[in-house]
C-alpha cells in the first residue's frame, strides 16, 4: 500500500504523459500498426507499378486465383510479370531492407555511434569482396555467395572496430570505416580485372545495388538470416540499451559486455552479408531508418531493432520501385537512390555529433 | 532492520593490480578493506592515488593481480554478472547519451538484473524506477531527455537507476561532484537513510572530506595505492595524517554545531 500511494504522489507531480516517457505496449503497437500498413501500401504500389501497368483492385483476384489455382483475371503476360518478376523482387526488396536496417541499429548500439551504417563503416565492401570472391572462384559452390559475404563481413566488422574504438570521437569509426572501403573497392577491381566478360558485367552492376535478379538463391538466405538475425538481436536489445549508454556501466549492471558484444558482431554480419551477397552494395538504409524510428519512438532498441526492419524494408522498397520506373525501360540502380537520400542524412548526423 | 550480527559484506583481501600499460608501476599495491552490512565507508585520497580503480576491481570490471574479493564470505568469482549487479550497484560520472533517451528510461535499465531478455517493462518495474527517482528528488525530470539534464541532475538521476537495481552495497564514485550544496546534503542523508534503515552498505570516493567526516562510520585514507590509514573519522582526520597525505600543510577543527572534525587549508605560499 505504502509504494502505491507513493507513486500516486509522484504522478501527480509530473508533467506530461508517463506513457510518452518509456516504452510501453501501446506505443509499440501504434509503431507497428503504423509502419506494416505502410509497408503493405507500398508493396501493393510496387506490384502495380512497372511498364505494364496492373490496377491495384486487380492484384488480390489474381492473388486468390493463383493461390487456388483458378483461372486469372490476367493476361498470360501481366501474370508472368506479376508473378515471375515484380513479386520476387519486392520481396527480395523488403528482405535486404530490413536485414540492412537491423545490422545499421544493432550496430549503432554496439558501438555507441549513430553514424554507424553497414555500408559507412565498411563492412557492405567486406560482403562484396566475400561475395565476389565466391562469383569469381568457387560459383560451383550452393550458398558459397551469401557464405562467402558473411565471412567478408564478419572480418571487416572485426577490423573497424579494432580500429575505430576511440570513445570520444564518434567521426574516428566512420573515418577507419572510409580507409576500409576505399581498400576493398581497390581490391575488388583488381579482382574483377581477373574476371571474364560475362561476370564482370554482373559484378558492376550489382556493387551498385542491384535488386533485378530477384534469385530465389538470395531471397531465401536474406529470409533465413532476417528471421535469425531479428529474433537473437530481440534477446539482446535490453542489454544493448545499456550498451548504449556505455560499456562499464553495462558491466555494472549485470551485462556479459563480450558475449553481447560477439553475439552482435556475427549476427549483424551474417544480416550485412545476406543481404549484400543477394542485392549488392545498398547503402545508408542502415543508417537513415534506424534514425527515424527513434526519432518517432524513442531509442529503446526493443523497438529500435524491430520498427527499424519494416522501416527498412519500405526505404528499399520505394528506392527501388523508383530505380525500375522513374526512367523506364532503363533502369537506375537502386543504391543510387538510398545514397541520394542517405547522404544528406549521414552530414546531418555528423554535424549534430560534434 | 536491526542487525545483532555485523557481517562482512565485502571484503578486499590484499588486492595488487597494475595497468597493464604502466607495467611495473603497481597502481594497487595491497590493500584490504572491508564493508559491513549497514556501514557507510568513504575511500579518501589525492588524485591518482588508485581510489576509482579500487572501486572497478570491486565490482569486476577489473581483474586483480593478486588478491580476493568475497561478497558475504563468497568469492565474487563464483557469481555471475546479474548475480553481481543484484548485489553491488555502481554510481560513476555520467557524460553525454548519443541517443535520445529519457531519465526514466535511464532508471529503468537499472532494472537488467531481474528482467527477462524479452518484453516490455513491467508496471512494477516502472514503479520502483519512479519510486528511486522520488528518492533521488529527481521525480521531476522523468520525462526529460537526460542529456538536457545538468551534471549535478544526472548525479540524481544516476543515482536514482542504482537504487533501481536493488543492490546491497552502493559503490560510489564522487557522487556529489557537480551537485549543489543542498543536493550534496540531501544525497548523502539519502545513503545515510538507506544504510541505517535498510542495512545497505556504502562505499563513497569523494573529495568532499568535511561532508563525509559529518555521515560516514569509518574512512580509508590511500595514497600511491596503498592504505595509508583506516578509522573513525575522528580517528583518521588528523592534522598530521591528512597533510602528509595530500602533501599540503592542513588545519583540522571542530564542526560548531556537530563536533565533527573539519579539515581548512593554510596557504603556503604568499606573494
Amino acid at each position: 500500500m505504502r509504494v502505491e500511494s507513493l507513486i500516486d504522489q509522484v504522478s501527480t507531480q509530473l508533467p506530461g504523459d508517463p506513457v510518452k516517457s518509456y516504452l510501453t505496449r501501446r506505443r509499440a503497437l501504434i509503431v507497428f500498426s503504423v509502419l506494416l500498413l505502410a509497408l503493405l501500401g507500398c508493396a501493393i504500389a510496387a506490384l502495380s507499378a512497372g511498364s505494364e501497368h496492373i490496377a491495384a483492385g486487380r492484384l488480390f483476384p489474381a492473388l486468390i486465383s493463383k493461390l487456388t489455382g483458378t483461372v486469372s483475371t490476367l493476361s498470360r503476360e501481366q501474370d508472368v510479370i506479376l508473378f515471375s518478376l515484380r513479386l520476387p523482387r519486392i520481396a527480395l526488396a523488403i528482405g535486404v531492407g530490413a536485414a540492412l536496417a537491423i545490422a545499421g541499429a544493432a550496430f549503432q548500439a554496439l558501438l555507441r555511434n549513430p553514424l554507424a551504417d553497414p555500408y559507412v563503416l565498411g563492412v557492405s565492401g567486406g560482403a562484396a569482396l566475400g561475395s565476389i570472391t565466391a562469383i569469381i572462384f568457387a560459383s560451383d559452390l550452393s550458398y558459397s555467395r551469401p557464405l562467402f559475404g558473411f565471412a567478408g563481413a564478419a572480418i571487416v566488422t572485426l577490423i573497424v572496430y579494432r580500429l575505430g574504438r576511440r570513445e570520444d570521437d564518434p567521426a574516428h569509426l566512420v573515418l577507419a570505416g572510409v580507409v576500409m572501403s576505399t581498400f576493398l573497392s581497390s581490391v575488388i577491381a583488381v579482382m574483377t580485372t581477373m574476371a571474364d566478360n560475362v561476370k564482370l558485367r554482373n559484378i558492376t552492376l550489382w556493387l551498385l545495388g542491384d535488386l533485378s535478379s530477384g534469385a530465389v538463391e538470395g531471397l531465401f538466405f536474406v529470409t533465413i538470416a532476417v528471421a535469425i538475425g531479428a529474433a537473437v538481436l530481440l534477446t539482446q536489445s535490453r542489454a544493448l540499451n545499456l550498451m548504449m549508454i556505455g560499456d562499464r556501466d553495462a558491466f555494472a549492471m549485470g551485462v556479459e559486455t563480450a558475449r553481447v558484444r560477439w553475439v552482435v558482431h556475427l549476427t549483424a554480419s551474417l544480416l550485412t552479408g545476406a543481404a549484400v551477397s543477394a542485392g549488392g552494395a545498398i547503402g545508408y538504409v542502415g543508417l537513415v531508418t534506424p534514425h527515424l524510428v527513434r526519432l518517432a519512438a524513442g531509442s529503446d532498441n526493443r523497438l529500435v531493432i524491430p520498427a527499424s526492419a519494416i522501416a527498412g524494408a519500405i526505404m528499399v522498397l520505394i528506392a527501388d520501385t523508383i530505380a525500375r520506373t522513374a526512367l523506364s525501360p532503363r533502369e537506375l540502380p537502386t543504391g543510387a537512390i538510398t545514397a541520394m537520400v542517405g547522404a544528406p542524412v549521414f552530414v546531418y548526423l555528423l554535424l549534430k555529433s560534434r | 532492520m536491526s542487525c545483532t550480527v555485523r557481517l562482512w559484506m565485502l571484503q578486499l583481501r590484499d588486492i595488487h593490480f597494475t595497468y597493464p600499460n604502466q607495467r611495473p608501476r603497481e597502481t594497487i599495491s595491497g590493500v584490504s578493506l572491508e564493508i559491513h552490512a549497514g556501514e557507510m565507508v568513504a575511500l579518501l585520497g589525492p588524485n591518482g592515488s588508485g581510489k576509482s580503480t579500487l572501486l572497478s576491481i570491486a565490482i569486476g570490471a577489473l581483474k586483480p593481480d593478486r588478491g580476493e574479493i568475497l561478497f558475504d564470505n563468497q568469492p565474487v568469482g563464483g557469481f555471475s554478472r546479474r548475480e553481481i549487479a543484484q548485489r553491488m550497484a555502481m554510481v560513476a560520472q555520467q557524460g553525454d547519451i548519443r541517443f535520445p533517451m529519457t531519465a526514466l528510461e535511464y532508471v529503468l535499465t537499472g532494472r537488467f538484473a531481474y528482467t527477462n531478455a524479452v518484453g516490455f517493462d513491467s508496471p512494477r518495474d516502472v514503479e520502483i524506477a519512479m519510486r528511486a527517482l522520488t528518492h533521488t528528488d529527481a521525480a521531476q525530470f522523468a520525462h526529460r531527455r537526460f542529456n538536457q539534464l545538468s551534471s549535478g541532475e544526472r548525479q540524481r538521476v544516476a543515482l536514482a537507476r542504482s537504487l533501481a537495481q536493488q543492490p546491497r552495497l552502493l559503490l560510489l564514485d564522487e557522487p556529489t561532484a557537480n551537485a549543489d550544496i543542498a543536493h550534496q546534503l540531501s544525497l548523502l542523508e539519502l545513503v545515510r537513510e538507506l544504510t541505517r534503515e535498510r542495512g545497505l552498505g556504502a562505499l563513497i570516493v569523494t573529495h568532499e572530506i568535511n561532508l563525509a567526516a559529518e555521515f560516514v562510520e569509518r574512512m580509508a585514507l590511500i595514497k600511491d595505492g596503498r592504505l595509508v590509514a583506516s578509522g573513525s573519522p575522528s580517528e583518521v582526520m588528523t592534522a598530521d595524517l591528512l597533510s602528509g597525505l595530500f602533501e599540503t600543510p592542513l588545519v583540522v577543527d571542530r564542526h560548531p554545531l556537530s563536533g565533527a572534525p573539519v579539515v581548512s587549508w593554510t596557504r603556503t605560499r604568499t606573494k
